[in-house]
């Protein structure tokens, strides 16, 4: 009996490092590494800041802000990510596994913060309710000048607040997901096990939805590291400021990539430790799925539900929504021209290629670190998961660097030849853009397959192959359609992401040609935000035809599971 | 009968580390046969060499004389024409039942495809059921279709992987007897893989015990049972106690009940030390048996009940008797033995 | 797999490596002045000369990184900026040439243009007090060093230092004042200040006008913008410092790129852009004033007053950035 070994541990790394080297036969590193490459290029760009050690820059930050910066950051990372767990895990749970009066309207309305960049909503909500606003006007009106209490807006609680409703949405939807994934056989085998709902929750659905929640949280949590816009709307000093601070103010731009190096070391670290957590355990899928059997809210409980659900989706959505479309009325007719169909199709256009070129890469490595499970595979996708974690002007110098390296060089070959070399190959091209957006939102794409692709156990995909399906049958027969839920999610989010995208598009982006990112950036930068509010809008319009894609089919499956319910 | 599959001294294992070393196996056409064997055992790694999923370290694989698996060499598991069941099932769970059964059909046409898959869900006892999603069945359903899936291709050898370790005791047992049935009927060969001994002799014709990695004996199940040939095999299989002896002939050795002798010899020189196997079975109470004993322990079964009594030696042994033979642990019986097969072993310092 | 997604991939890099369409004679302009202050002038420069002009915007720090790491290859003529700084920094980074143009010495003012003629003012933006009519009393404002009295406490609003209007502001008193006496006045400000610094001038103002604070420091324009959306604002415009060096102002301007491929065509276009022509558009478009002392501001604009301006010439904004950024963290001015 001395060879007995604990089925889990042994026997699920035998089964897998097996089919390594049977499913789908390809030497995965071929993948894996020159996509980690291009992220890992214009990283290490930035890291070359460190050649030369930037001492009187470093010392002015160290002895006048950079204490009170990280501290700020610290607070806002803990902050927005205790917000966006309670939102987004929260209101997943309600609308997944809850039923409440409104639950269908909420389940796809309240990813639709996602589509509303987060500094257009800091404006917003600053310009309505700081001491200059309406709603504090009148109330001066009404009580007089000091006769009313109204908390701080421009603060460590407001800045937390706004980030948290736009980012809530990450989480919301990747917890959604699981939820609905998990099937409702390990949920009922918790309640008849004498758990309650919340038991059930706490103990089995919270656990097996992990891998998702943790990755939304860990999107919500670099947007927030990298972020620049909102903290610079509420002049909320971050890490991320010095990084600006350094380059625009202090002319620096190589302090500025040190200080970037080491936000970037600092997401790697604690990204890696929370992998390293979540450890080599596996959530496969309970074998038996299906629709759970949604709690039946009723009384007080379900006011409470669409409460909530209402405010959150009025704070992070309606009320910004309806304040663009006010400051929009007014200019529509000046502003609107044909320019805006270009706008929009070229947004439309870089979103949908970017979302294909992204979802693809992250499709590669999620199978690259699922089957080839050796240490510099998961270095590879560790790396190429970090290019979220940076401030976006920083990522797009190292990339348009990386760019003018390869152009320069390019263009020197070509002299050589004697051929006229002039202008840039790369820089200024489609595909350059794509390329940035690839490596900035891989991380963004990878979290949602990932976790779905955890889900699939092992046996699926070799119960295919004894069944004669050759490995891309496999693919497409069995992967694809299984991963589809995650699939939908990561090209929703890319999409959105891209649309939204400022830095990249700017420094990238072919000549004379815009986007609407970049008319929103020309007309807040001007300070002109009532005129923003028009592609503001127009953009969130883009925002929600993937959404929309995403609610048509979700509802669908859920038609064609409740059909097959009835039989 | 010509050999279906051989398994030619193979190697396998992960990370450096061998899983089975030396392992050899024939199965004949239409033949049932069953890895049994603890956990870790490398039962499954055996199943998995024969799927195409564990390439091999040394020796290889035949299926019809044609070498399927060597070091150099593993025919992908597409390309080996074999079905099989997943301990887990592995239905795929956004396909109905009859897409499921009919997923390994799918270059032909869907006339076809619809008519076996028609066929598979009646002989799986699973009519009008087709429309349905994996998760809306029951656990032996959902065990059904997948054995109704591995067949329908009608490969000629199915495995199986602790088919029944999922289900409750009495389903297990039937859903056992339903497939051999479906097997030797349609004439397939079939290696299965299984903990569990009472599994391993409802459906394997020959069973295979194994220990780390390496084939114990090869046997059917009532001489596995009886005349087991390693102390391993005697104590794996079915229950049983060992007590001491003195070899005093060719097949005949003194303990504690006197000389016993049984229908095998042994060489071992007289006067050698050895350990005697006494089944449950071969041991009777009765009060007027020939040596008195003092039950220790009794487990109630149904219809019969595990007494386990002991010797005036201190030793004990374990009787299975008609449950109406009712004894209360503490009383005073008598003992008869009737062993026609005598199982020795040369003494051991510890026993289990 | 590699087949399935490889193919469309290859495919559709290949469609998008076009290069960007860009004509060989076009001028190329890198501008951090907003396409919409820009697009007009151009236009109207491409109908009377023929030559186009195809631009891209962003900021200036990362325009400036583009020029620098493109180096020779630049495909960028010329550089546009809205302040002084990044100029002098281009200049210093040497991405910039030295224009030798006597139409430009004679249509720019020295103080408004880089010494060494690398880069040259287009309009002029001053940097004033905004006030409250209803609660500042006559006599109360002088400077912006007076802002910093005791007088003021809880009264002042203030943008942010991160933003550069503010950082040249300070750089040109350390020029005037010392590191010393202006770290004492920036100081005071903070200490004056009734709510943390705003993220935008407009947002100071209207703090302003719903009486959180009494008067702040803002450029012009926005005041003139404010004031068309809410013409009954009680808000007004103070010049300081008149008795002394005048107002700060600074620059939205330009320079021709060291490797720049139509030199002379971009040369020409920014003569163009400081001819009396030009002027008024390029500085109407926006409220600001013209650099070209032979063009007379837009009546609306002209209506906030006459003042003296500070003469001081503006690369010492550039020069002293930093200087500035490192007082005002010393300071707490956020």
């Amino acid at each position: 009996m001395a060879a007995a070994q604990p089925s889990g541990g042994a026997g699920a790394a035998q089964a897998s490092a097996s089919s390594a080297r049977n499913f789908l036969a390809y030497r995965w590193q071929l993948i894996s590494l020159p996509i980690a490459g291009l992220v890992l290029v214009p990283l290490l760009v930035i890291f070359s800041g460190w050649l030369n050690p930037e001492t009187e820059t470093w010392r002015h930050l160290a002895e006048t802000v950079l204490g009170e910066l990280i501290v700020n950051t610290l607070v806002l990372l803990l902050g927005v990510g205790a917000g966006v767990l309670m939102l987004g895990v929260g209101l997943a749970w309600l609308t997944s596994m809850c039923r409440f009066p409104g639950r269908r309207f909420f389940d796809w309305a309240l990813m639709l913060p996602l589509a509303l960049p987060a500094y257009v909503l800091a404006f917003v909500f600053i310009g309505l309710f700081d001491f200059s606003g309406p709603v504090q006007g009148t109330l001066r009106e009404w009580f007089g000048p000091r006769g009313y209490w109204f908390p701080e807006v421009r603060s460590t609680g407001g800045v937390i607040l706004v980030m948290v409703l736009v980012l809530y949405p990450y989480v919301y939807m990747l917890a959604r997901t699981a939820f609905l994934t998990q099937g409702r056989g390990t949920l009922d085998a918790a309640r008849m096990l004498g758990l309650g709902p919340w038991g059930a929750f706490f103990r089995v659905a919270l656990p097996m939805a992990r891998p998702a929640i943790a990755a939304g949280t860990a999107l919500a949590l670099m947007e927030t590291l990298a972020d620049f816009g909102t903290v610079a709307v509420f002049n909320y000093d971050t890490f991320t400021t010095a990084i600006y601070k350094a380059w625009f103010g202090l002319f620096n731009l190589q302090a500025a990539a040190q200080l970037a190096s080491l936000l970037l070391l600092f997401v790697a670290m604690t990204l890696l430790l929370e992998r390293r957590a979540r450890g080599r355990s596996r959530y496969a899928e309970g074998s038996r799925g299906g629709q759970p059997h949604r709690i039946h809210l009723t009384g007080w409980h379900a006011g409470l539900a669409t409460g909530a659900a209402t405010l959150v989706f009025s704070a992070a959505f309606l009320l910004p929504m309806l304040q663009l479309l006010a400051w929009a009325w007014d200019i529509v007719r000046a502003e609107l021209d044909a320019r805006y169909l270009d706008l929009l199709l070229n947004t439309l256009m870089l979103g949908i290629s970017a979302a294909f070129v992204t979802v693809t890469g992250a499709l590669l490595l999620a199978f690259a670190r699922r089957y080839q499970r050796d240490a510099l595979t998961g270095a590879a996708v560790n790396i190429a998961t970090l290019g979220y974690a940076l401030p976006g002007s920083v990522l797009a110098v190292g990339i348009m660097l990386t760019l003018t390296g390869v152009d320069n060089f390019l263009q020197s070959v070509a002299r050589g030849f004697g051929f006229d070399a002039s202008g840039p190959v790369l820089t200024g091209t489609i595909a350059a853009l794509l390329l940035a957006y690839l490596v900035r939102f891989l991380a963004v794409a990878f979290g949602p397959i990932d976790s779905t692709l955890g889900r699939i156990r092992d046996s699926l995909p070799e119960a295919a192959r004894i069944l004669g399906a050759t490995p891309r049958e496999v693919l497409t027969r069995v992967f694809l359609p299984l991963l589809s839920p995650g699939i939908l999610t990561a090209i929703l989010l890319v999409t959105v992401d891209v649309m939204k995208e400022m830095p990249a598009t700017l420094l990238l982006r072919p000549f004379g040609w815009d986007t609407l990112a970049v008319r929103i950036y020309e007309l807040t930068s001007e300070g002109e935000w009532e005129r923003a509010a028009l592609p503001a809008i127009t953009l969130v319009m883009a925002g929600l035809l993937p959404v929309l894609l995403l609610v048509i089919r979700s509802a669908r499956s859920a038609n064609v599971a409740g059909r097959a319910e009835r039989t | 009968m010509t050999n279906l599959l051989t398994i030619d001294n193979i190697r396998a294992g992960y990370n450096g580390h061998s899983v089975i070393d030396n392992f050899s196996l024939e199965i004949q056409e239409g033949e049932l046969t069953c890895l049994l064997g603890p956990s870790g055992c490398g039962k499954t790694t055996v199943l998995r060499a024969i799927a195409g999923f564990e390439p091999l370290l040394g020796g290889e694989i035949r299926l019809n004389g044609k070498t399927i698996s060597s070091s150099r060499h593993t025919l992908p598991p597409d390309r080996r024409g074999l079905g099989m069941v997943f301990q887990d099932y592995a239905l795929f769970p956004h396909l109905t039942v009859a897409d499921n059964i009919s997923f390994g059909l799918h270059r032909r046409s869907r006339r076809e495809q619809q008519r076996i898959a028609d066929d598979m869900l009646e002989l799986a006892g699973l009519e009008g059921l087709g429309d349905r999603y994996p998760h809306e069945l029951s656990g032996g359903q959902q065990q059904r279709v997948a054995v109704a899936r591995a067949l329908a291709p009608e490969p000629q050898l199915l495995l199986l992987d602790e088919p029944f370790s999922n289900l409750d005791v009495e389903l297990r047992e039937r859903l056992a007897l339903d497939v051999r049935d479906i097997l030797k009927e349609r004439g397939i060969a079939a290696v299965f893989v299984t903990h569990d001994q009472h599994e391993a002799f409802v459906m394997g014709e020959r069973v295979a015990v194994m220990q780390q990695g390496n084939v114990q004996q090869i046997d059917s199940p009532f001489n596995l049972y009886h005349e087991p040939t390693s102390r391993f095999v005697a104590d794996f299989i079915g229950q049983g106690r060992f007590i001491d002896g003195t070899m005093v002939g060719a097949g005949t050795v003194d303990t504690v009940f006197g000389e016993l002798t049984g229908n095998l010899t042994y060489n071992y020189p007289v006067g050698c030390e050895v350990d005697v196997l006494l089944r449950p079975d071969d041991v009777m109470i009765s009060d007027g048996g020939e040596y008195n004993v003092v039950v220790s322990d009794r487990a109630f079964k149904g219809a019969e009940t595990m007494y386990t009594v002991r010797l005036a030696t201190g030793e004990e042994i374990l009787s299975l008797m008609p449950s109406h033979i009712d004894l209360q642990v503490g009383e005073e019986t008598g003992l008869t033995l009737s062993a026609d097969h005598l199982i020795l072993f040369p003494k051991e310092g510890t026993r289990t | 797999m590699t087949k399935i997604s490889a193919w469309p991939l290859l495919i559709m890099a290949a469609i998008l490596c076009i290069p960007a369409s860009q004509a060989a004679d076009d001028i190329v302009v890198y501008s951090a002045r907003k396409e919409h202050l820009i697009k007009p002038l151009f236009d109207a420069y491409t109908e009377k000369t023929g030559v186009n002009i195809t631009y891209i915007t962003d900021k200036a720090g990362p325009l400036l990184a583009r020029i620098k790491a493109e180096g020779a290859n630049t495909p960028a003529d010329m550089l546009m900026t809205v302040d002084a700084g990044n100029l002098w920094q281009a200049a210093n980074e040497d991405i910039l040439a030295s224009v030798d143009s006597p139409v430009l010495d004679k249509h720019i003012p020295a103080h408004l243009r880089d010494p060494d003629n690398r880069w040259f003012g287009l309009s002029i933006r001053a940097r004033t007090i905004v006030y409250s009519t209803e609660r500042v009393k006559d006599g109360e404002l002088v400077s912006y060093e007076g802002l910093a009295d005791p007088s003021w406490k809880g009264r002042l609003c203030l943008r942010t230092s991160k933003k550069v209007y503010n950082q040249s502001l300070v750089a040109m008193m350390i020029a005037r004042l010392g590191e010393e006496k202006t770290e004492q006045i920036v100081r005071g400000w903070v200490d004056n200040l009734a709510t943390p610094p705003f993220s935008n001038d407009t947002k100071a103002m209207q703090a302003v006008a719903a009486g959180q604070c009494d008067a702040t420091i803002v450029n012009t324009y926005y005041y003139g913008r404010l004031l068309r959306k809410e013409p009954d604002t009680k808000l007004a415009i103070f010049w300081p410092n008149q008795s002394g060096n005048g107002v700060h102002v600074n620059i939205s301007g330009a320079g021709v790129t060291k490797h720049a491929r139509h030199s002379e065509a971009a040369i020409k276009l920014l003569e163009w852009l400081s001819s009396t022509e030009a002027q008024n558009m390029y500085a109407s478009l926006n409220m600001e004033y013209p650099v070209n002392t032979a063009v007379a501001a837009d009546p609306y604009v002209a209506g906030w007053g006459d003042f003296v301006s500070d003469t001081t010439n503006l690369g010492k904004a550039g020069e002293l950035q930093a200087r500035a950024v490192m007082l005002m963290d010393r300071a707490g001015y956020k």
